[in-house]
């Protein structure tokens, strides 16, 4: 085997969708950290969205299958907390394609952790600010529900942590 | 999860032992806690908030499962061991978290006066200057806020509707007040860990807590509190309401103890 590059790990990380959201790959999430090849040994650095993500080891599953799929027999998965992720590590593009699927982004997720106002959020369809929480738990834990006075839509926003 | 790396220089046995005693009396509650909100799993008023306390009592098990990660890397014992396989003797839970669910309003006020207590906990433990549970903290932390949004509403809601919800709820809270002293109650060893700056000074984060619950359940929500300070019994020292939660709990890990997909 030739050596493998780096790039062609993010490539074929890149393909690995968010198993909650599979319109977004967990490059675009901004769960993946590093990666590094010494020789055949492939490492990937991730960190997990949210602690009770039920989702987790299926991420972790999926991770090593995508580098096995590049004929890496030696695969090591490393989670890390340090920085702890933010939605503010979302990709630009992948905001965008999120807002296509018909959830809000996530606002700007800033400091000031312990607050009781919640951030201003608009509709994904009509992009109206006419918009009022419905409940602030959604489908998954990354989520809530919304409704759009404008377009009298139902939506869900990402959680900007 | 992959475990931290303890940072040994820091710790000798006693604050091993300490930590240790530590970070399963929090994994406890939030284990507890959790149990109690999946209680009301297909049984809450409207189905936004069965989702809504299904996504915090998830939450919860998540922090217990970093705490117990924690644990893992000091002493090798296995988290889903601890959690399925002791009885109540051996769990370090409080009574707060144990008592039975009760009505809407107690659920939400006990979830509301838990949420601050663990929020204002976490955020003193990002300065831990034992750097897991530094990690762990600021994780945490920033979950709890959407705990602490929520709650806090609800309690409001309630507290400040009908006639009915208001009795409810400052009968909720006279109930709730005197145990919930026992989350400060410090384990064995604690003032050593507090010393040597891996966990914060229990005192402090509890003079911040009331602060907040004065704010909020007195001056915002028009609920009368007691003034009264409660000691607390110790942490071993359960309700009879303890077994059978964990016998509900543990049923299926106890009876398969060697299955391998869940």
């Amino acid at each position: 085997m030739t050596q493998l590059q780096t790039e062609q790990v993010w490539q074929a990380l890149q393909d690995v969708p968010d198993p909650e959201i599979p319109v977004v790959s967990i490059v675009d999430m901004g769960m993946v950290r590093g990666v590094e090849v010494d020789g055949a040994k492939v490492s990937v650095t991730f960190t997990p969205t949210f602690s009770g993500c039920p989702a987790l080891h299926v991420i972790r599953q999926s991770i090593e299958d995508a580098v096995r799929g590049l004929g890496v027999a030696d695969v090591e998965v490393v989670s890390t907390l340090t920085p702890p992720w933010t939605t503010d590590a979302i990709l630009p593009d992948a905001r965008e394609r999120l807002r296509q699927y018909g959830i809000a982004p996530p606002a700007p997720a800033g400091e000031g952790l312990i607050t009781l106002e919640s951030e201003p959020t608009r509709c994904p369809r009509c992009g109206s600010f006419d918009v009022t929480l419905t409940a602030s738990f959604g489908s998954t834990l990354c989520k809530r529900l919304y409704v759009c006075g404008s377009c009298k839509e139902p939506f869900e926003e990402f959680k900007s942590v | 999860m992959t475990a931290p790396t303890p940072t040994v220089t820091e710790l000798n046995a006693a604050r091993t032992a300490a930590l240790i005693r530590k970070l399963t009396a929090l994994a406890d509650d939030e284990i507890i806690l959790a149990h109690r909100d999946g209680e009301w799993t297909g049984h809450a008023p409207i189905l936004e908030e069965d989702i809504a306390l299904a996504n915090i009592a998830q939450d919860e098990l998540g922090h217990a499962g970093m705490y117990l990660e924690l644990r893992r890397a000091l002493d090798g014992s296995d988290p889903d061991r601890l959690a399925m396989f002791r009885s109540a003797t051996e769990y370090t839970n409080t009574r707060f978290v144990e008592l039975p669910r009760g009505d809407w309003a107690y659920t939400m006020l006990r979830q509301f006066m838990y949420d601050a207590y663990e929020a204002l906990w976490l955020e003193a433990a990002q300065h831990s200057t034992y750097a897991p549970l530094a990690e762990v903290a600021a994780k945490a932390v920033r979950e709890e806020k959407f705990h602490v949004q929520h709650t806090a509403l609800w309690v409001e809601r309630l507290a400040l509707g009908t006639p009915e919800s208001t009795r409810r709820t400052q009968t909720a809270l006279a109930d709730l007040w005197p145990h919930a002293a026992q989350l400060f109650q410090p384990v064995e060893g604690e003032d050593e860990l507090v010393k040597a700056g891996i966990i914060p000074d229990i005192a402090g984060v509890r003079s911040r807590w009331e602060a907040v619950m004065v704010k909020h359940l007195q001056d915002k929500c028009g609920l009368r509190m007691s003034r009264d300070s409660f000691p607390g019994p110790a942490r071993e020292n359960h309700t009879e309401h303890l077994a059978p939660l964990l016998a509900e709990m543990q049923q299926v890990a106890r009876q398969h103890p060697n299955a391998e997909v869940w």
